[in-house]
């Protein structure tokens, strides 16, 4: 294992190489340009292909077509590029094709901001295009996460055939902390059974479609995917939470949010307010389970983002309204201070 | 006499297109010139939403449904994925000169080596006959029932001749398939692409003057000589660019 100071943005650049990815396909935006301009630097002498597209909507499309020939591939962008490359997200799980999609997010609605931001948590959850869909979803808290989810998110796309999100925000983009690289990472089969990459007179012709007309083949294709996501769930839901056992309140946070948390939690316990905190690592699956067992003994659970109050939802519908749920959160690119959630902890006493 | 047979590269299967609709014509030479060069297993295609979305149910090599105007840009991830496999896009006028403009023009511009087969009929033929951003001055259509007037709906798409400015092309032909003589010229056209492709020599692109007897509410003979009269004055049949960009 080597140790190296590195932003969060280049470390998981780094990461996605060591996990054999061969091609980059991506648009400017900020706050995830040090991804784009790692992998343009790195990438090719390794023998590999970068590709600076003309528009979120192609670098998605070039996703596409790459994931089809079974190349391990990624693409990154922020919030507003994010829904460019929805339409594309669609295709690439209607025709089950596995890659890596970073979202560093940051404000919005419209052009919002280039500060860190969470406000993105809706859409990567819940529609991050268009029918019946999901998507398996990381959420890195530190950059030391962020390469150690990079690799795995590569592991879990080709396993289940369906795209990963990386979710971070600026915050943990643009910082750095010292980060271990695994060794040697996975590189993937080279050539899966359903690729569309030639089939040079030896098996079958393979297709790679999402069109179904007969209303059942549709059905069923989602339902057995709907199936796959069931196991994502089983095998692959992770949550971090501590101090939760003696703890009247429970603060739940995910990425960099819950970094704050953590301090707002030692504050509270200084006082003498027992505090836990849960964390979920994978937002889609949410870790229901794992937040039904951090807050079994709770009286309160305290949510807090970088939003209005989006994962709250989640919150609520895994706690089945049976603990009041209360949110604090900032928008429009604040970073919610540890001093701020005291003071919502005390309040809440 | 040889035996007038099905090209092995064309699956046996009856297709969905309307009777005497050209895009069945323009299947068989493309895959009459797969067999010719011997690489329906080195070939990836990609057709995105048209009246051509199911081909990949005709072409007996691997293939690849795209979504609307983007299968330049998925026929690129193909493409530097696979330096050495054959790559060709199939699409419409709606899809590549409307929807898809940005991906094909880029696709070009980069100089990818890869091959877009343009099927040109003036008019979105799937969804039923609406306006297209090649639909002639005066055309009727769903959308322009009252005939396309330029004052308001502007002006149609030459793409071959725009294509022509783009320093990442190698070909830029267009052709038409309404008599024996105008298909052999368009198999030519599509075998000369394949071979730019082989190459490495740059982007090429084929745009096939074709028709539309249904919503164009003609019989398959009137619509071909449409495509004479009315469709090749503003189309003019040619070599707009030609030669390696490397």
């Amino acid at each position: 294992m080597e140790r190296s100071l590195m932003k969060g943005n280049e470390a998981l650049a780094e990461a996605a190489i060591r996990a054999g990815c061969k091609c980059y396909f991506g648009y400017p935006i900020t706050p995830q340009n040090e991804i784009g301009a790692y992998m343009s630097n790195t990438l090719p002498k390794l023998g590999g292909v970068f590709v600076q597209a003309e528009s979120e909507i192609g670098a998605i499309n070039m996703i596409y077509g790459c994931a089809a020939t079974g190349t391990r591939c990624m693409t990154s962008s922020s919030s507003p590029g994010m829904s460019l490359k929805t339409e594309g997200i669609s295709y690439l799980v209607g025709a089950d094709l596995p890659c890596v999609i970073v979202n560093i997010q940051r404000g919005g609605p419209g052009l919002g901001s280039i500060q860190p931001s969470q406000a993105d948590y809706w859409q990567t959850t819940r529609a991050l295009g268009h029918g019946d869909m999901r998507m398996p979803v990381f959420a890195p808290y530190s950059v030391q996460e962020m390469v150690d989810m990079t690799s795995k998110a590569f592991d879990i796309a080709e396993e289940f055939r369906t795209p990963v999100m990386v979710l971070a925000d600026g915050l943990l983009g643009q910082m750095m902390e010292p980060v271990s690289f695994p060794d040697s990472g996975t590189t993937g089969s080279s050539s899966p059974t359903w690729a569309t990459d030639g089939h040079d007179n030896k098996r079958k012709k393979n297709i790679v479609n999402s069109l179904f007309l007969e209303p059942i083949e549709l059905e069923n294709v989602i339902k057995e995917r709907f199936d796959r996501y069931e196991k994502i769930k089983e095998k692959h839901c992770e949550a971090a939470y501590e101090n939760t056992e003696d703890a009247d309140i429970i603060i739940a946070a995910y990425g960099s949010t819950a970094r704050i948390t953590q301090t707002a939690a030692e504050m509270a316990r200084a006082e003498g307010i027992k505090v836990g905190t849960f964390r979920p690592i994978t937002v889609y699956p949410f870790p229901e389970k794992q937040l039904q067992a951090a807050c079994k003994n709770a009286k309160k659970v305290l949510v807090v983002e970088m939003s209005m109050g989006q994962m709250v939802d989640d919150v609520k519908l895994a706690l089945d309204c049976k603990i009041p749920v209360e949110f604090y959160g900032r928008s429009g690119g604040f970073v919610p201070g540890p001093q701020e959630v005291l003071e919502k902890i005390r309040g809440m006493m | 006499m040889p035996n007038f047979t099905r090209p092995k590269s064309l699956v046996d299967v009856p297709n969905h297109y309307c009777p005497g609709c050209t895009h069945g014509i323009i299947h068989r030479i493309i895959a009459e010139v797969i067999d010719e060069m011997g690489i329906d297993g080195q070939t990836i295609g990609v057709c995105p939403v048209g009246c051509s979305v199911l081909a990949y149910n005709y072409f007996s090599c691997d293939m690849i449904q795209a979504s609307h105007g983007r299968s330049p840009a998925v026929a690129t991830g193909v493409k530097r994925a696979k330096p050495d496999r054959f790559v060709f896009t199939y699409q419409g006028d709606g899809d590549l000169a409307a929807i898809g403009t940005a991906e094909i023009i880029h696709a070009a511009a980069r100089g990818e080596n890869i091959t877009a087969i343009f099927v040109n009929n003036t008019t979105y033929g799937m969804t039923g006959g609406q306006m297209a951003p090649t639909t002639l001055p005066g055309q009727k259509t769903q959308t322009t029932p009252f005939g396309r007037n330029t004052a308001v709906e502007g002006f149609p798409i030459r793409v071959c001749e725009l294509m022509s400015q783009l320093d990442g092309v190698a070909l830029a032909e267009r052709v038409a398939v309404i008599d024996p003589k105008t298909i052999m010229g368009a198999k030519k056209a599509i075998r000369k692409a394949f071979e730019i492709q082989k190459n490495k020599q740059g982007f090429s692109i084929v745009e096939i003057l074709s028709n539309c007897p249904t919503n164009w509410g003609m019989t398959p003979l009137e619509s071909l000589e449409r495509i004479k009269t009315e469709m090749m004055p503003y189309y003019p049949l040619g070599v707009y660019k030609e030669g390696s960009i490397r």
